[in-house]
């Protein structure tokens, strides 16, 4: 009965995501003062009646109620409670539902800081998020129902995936989508702007905050996806350029440009159109990401089901949001022209070829990630493109980027010529290529080509962005949350690159079959492996391994990797073990029993691979600082108006 | 320079980067870009001697022989009409077993043997490649097609 219910709760957020569509972007229109607040009123019903729907679900899990399809398949009666909860996203049904969730979160966001929107523009972003809302939630109920029953019902369920029984990957889904969906907030702004065919910038300050927490979202996501990886498919690897990955990455990559060139259209009134464009780029690819990862063209884990009405849905779905943005870009966007010019050599050019670079790089990924799904669809044989393609390719346009970045830092708006910055820029430098170096050569031996000139980018960003906040102090002069935020998020990605240096250029690995006592010497670490036990967890049994690491002679850990099987579902997971630290990863995998008395071992060095998710995590800290500053130094939608209009006086001849 | 030079000098800069970017990208595409085949592909000639390629078959049932006390294992992947043996000297993924479907990246030696240099982890059991799948119908269907010829 109360699974009907949930039901019922989920066909009015439908009903209710309609209305909202219609009264905010019919209302507009007609001038209708009243259905303006009527969106805002479908837009609280609608989530309150998906968080009824989802409740239904997450206690039919709790309550192991096999008489439902998606819990019978899902979940299981010795299954730990947290991950019933979870297994709520634990495949097709229940994410989109946590997609369409997520999107009402955000609209419920949007609709609490509607105060600081013209009412009228205010309206139409809600009115776009419902019809984002609308599509979504009609696919789930036509193609991917959670709340289908099952007759009769099973005793016990099937369990959930054993690899998804792990509490990163537990909160990867909602933290990604977050991100994800949070692109569809910049896509409403966008949209809303091009409707009204605003000639100012302002719509650029409204979409500035909300497209920063979502990217800072996104990233992480992607960091906690990465690092899922990385421990629990237990052999060590942290990124395979996946098409799945590159679902996630694409998007990040297209809204680090969008909240660059944000930037340029809030402060300089420039780059309108480019902006806007990328705004719909970005949603588009979050929508294709989610056509490829739901719509089962790609098969992973992550593609639950290859039903080809989904498929065509999502396609349909995607070419009408693109389809539509688009037109509305071509009719609209030739009219919001920016005045104001700039010169070669300044902020402005250097954060065009950020865009452009940025461009490029998802142009790669896409490239790579779409050539095998074009070329079986024409029947051109199979192809499989993985890191030989993606790995030099996209260097091509992020060193540049990375180079530009370290300079660009220190140019200024509009000003041409560098020639202030000289000291700053040549110390800066100077410094990092003697630091770079001696990492590369003196604590890190035998680099490879690419190894010093990571090296000293990753250093060179991180002391460039550095430079301004320390000179302010210095001055005794305040640092405004978007500079400390924008130092923050450049810091973050300068850790970012020396730690994938080093991990590509000194990973050391090595496989091999060992009796107990047999030891093997990795990276001035000796690792023994003393044996195995038997093991039983809560749903499972298996093997654990003991390996005792030294170094010279001195205990540094003893690594306990496991072999787990799984009764349910009869799979087997390999769970590695990790010795983590700051400079390095040690990590030991148990494979199988080769015979003679020996098992099979992987063991691994991995330098300062921390640094790749911390980068990641701190440049995504960056982005919340600005928006938290950006908030207390109170932007409303009055202030704004009243500076623009300044703003406007003072540009006008 | 007038704006209308400076401009032009930007659109040639940004088109000759675009260009000089998709070339490489291009080039490494080709290069790096590794093509499937199965047993019947390669019984009919189609894979050249030292190039890399991706091999998707079924590992066939009792064909799995390790070398006791080292990692080194064989074994026969077949499409139900060709087969090939494989050869590998690495951990093998959870999802490797006898009977189930396998894609491996790796070369045929001289002898035409398969050296495996990777046989990739999959996340799922149920997990087959559509590539792999279709090579196993068609494999299939041939060996039906010829068991009734035969009759």
């Amino acid at each position: 009965m109360l699974v009907e219910l949930g039901h019922y709760a989920l066909i009015l957020a439908l009903l209710l995501a309609a209305s909202q569509a219609f009264f905010g972007l019919v209302g507009p229109a007609l001038a209708r003062e009243r259905w303006l607040s009527s969106a805002s009123s479908a837009a609280t019903g609608q989530f309150v009646f998906l968080a009824l729907a989802t409740g239904v679900l997450v206690h039919a899990f709790i309550e192991d109620d096999f008489s439902v399809r998606y819990v019978a398949e899902n979940s299981n009666a010795a299954l730990p409670l947290f991950y019933r909860i979870t297994a709520l996203w634990g495949a097709h049904e229940g994410s989109l539902l946590l997609w369409v969730d997520v999107l009402s979160v955000w609209t419920l966001a949007v609709v609490a800081r509607q105060r600081f929107l013209p009412p009228l523009f205010g309206a139409r972003v809600i009115g776009v998020l419902g019809l984002i809302s609308f599509g979504f939630l009609a696919f789930t109920l036509c193609t991917s129902d959670p709340f289908v029953r099952l007759t009769p019902p099973v005793p016990d369920g099937n369990d959930l995936n054993p690899v998804l029984q792990d509490f990163a990957l537990a909160i990867h889904p909602p933290i990604l989508y977050t991100g994800y969906v949070g692109f569809s907030v910049s896509f409403a702004f966008a949209c809303a702007a091009m409707i009204e065919g605003r000639r100012d910038q302002l719509w650029a300050r409204w979409m500035r905050p909300w497209t920063v927490i979502a990217w800072a979202f996104l990233a992480w996501g992607i960091a906690l996806g990465s690092w899922w990886a990385y421990y629990e498919l237990g052999w060590g690897g942290f990124w395979f350029w996946d098409p799945v990955e590159c679902a996630s990455f694409m998007p990040w990559l297209v809204g680090t440009a969008l909240i660059h060139s944000l930037a340029v259209t809030d402060k300089r009134g420039l780059f309108k159109s480019w902006t806007l464009l990328l705004a719909v780029g970005a949603f588009s690819l979050s929508l294709l990401g989610t056509f490829l990862v739901r719509s089962g063209v790609l098969v992973s884990v992550h593609s639950f089901a290859a039903d080809p009405r989904r498929g065509i849905f999502i396609l349909g779905f995607l070419i009408l949001m693109i389809g539509g943005a688009l037109t509305l870009y071509a009719w609209r966007a030739p009219r919001m022209v920016s005045q104001a010019g700039f010169e070669l050599i300044s902020r402005e050019s250097f954060l065009l070829f950020n865009n452009l670079l940025l461009v490029i790089a998802a142009a790669v990924v896409f490239g790579g990630t779409m050539a095998p799904l074009i070329a079986d669809t024409l029947h051109l044989g199979t192809l499989s493109v993985g890191p030989p393609y993606f790995n030099p390719s996209f260097l091509v346009p992020i060193l540049p980027l990375l180079a530009l970045l370290a300079v660009g830092i220190h140019a200024r708006w509009r000003r041409g010529g560098l020639h202030d910055a000289r000291r700053r820029l040549i110390g800066s430098f100077a410094f990092s290529l003697v630091l770079g170096l001696a990492l590369t050569f003196g604590v890190y031996a035998h680099p490879l080509p690419l190894t010093p000139i990571g090296a000293v980018l990753g250093v060179w960003i991180i002391v460039s962005s550095l430079v301004d906040p320390i000179d302010r102090l210095r001055r005794r002069l305040s640092v405004p949350a978007s500079i400390a935020g924008m130092a923050i998020a450049h810091i973050g990605l300068g850790l970012f690159v020396i730690g994938i240096t080093f991990v590509q250029s000194n990973t050391l690995e090595r496989d091999i079959a060992l009796k107990p006592g047999g030891s093997v010497d990795l990276g001035g670490y000796n690792f023994r492996f003393d044996g195995v036990a038997n093991i039983e967890g809560p749903n499972y049994e298996g093997l654990r391994g003991t390996v005792t690491v030294t170094s010279a002679g001195r205990p540094v850990t003893v690594l306990h990797p496991e072999k787990r099987h799984f009764w349910v579902q009869g799979s087997v997971q390999t769970t590695a073990a990790i010795a983590d630290g700051l400079h390095r990863d040690l990590l030991a995998s148990l494979g199988d029993d080769v015979g003679a008395g020996a098992f099979s071992l992987r063991f691994q060095y991995r330098p300062l691979i921390r640094f790749v998710w911390l980068g990641a995590f701190i440049m995504a800290m960056g982005g919340v600082t600005v928006v938290i500053g950006r908030r207390q130094r109170g932007a409303g939608w009055a202030g704004a108006t009243q500076r623009a209009s300044d703003t406007t006086a003072a540009s006008a001849p | 320079m007038t704006p209308r030079h400076r401009r032009i000098v930007w659109v040639l800069g940004i088109v000759a980067g675009v260009g000089l970017a998709t070339a490489l990208a291009l080039r490494a595409f080709q290069q790096n870009v590794m093509e499937y085949y199965d047993p019947s592909h390669i019984a009919a000639g189609e894979v050249q001697r030292d190039k890399r390629f991706t091999l998707g078959g079924m590992v066939e049932k009792g064909s799995l022989k390790r070398t006791p006390g080292s990692l080194e294992v064989s074994f026969v992947v077949t499409d139900f009409h060709h087969s090939l043996p494989v050869r590998y000297d690495k951990v093998l993924p959870d999802l490797f077993r006898e009977g189930a479907g396998m894609v491996a990246h790796g070369r045929l030696d001289a002898s035409g043997t398969f050296i495996a240099d990777e046989v990739l982890a999959k996340h799922d059991e149920k997990y087959m490649p559509p590539a792999l799948a279709r090579s196993l119908q068609q494999g299939a269907a041939a060996n039906a097609a010829e068991a009734q010829g035969a009759h």
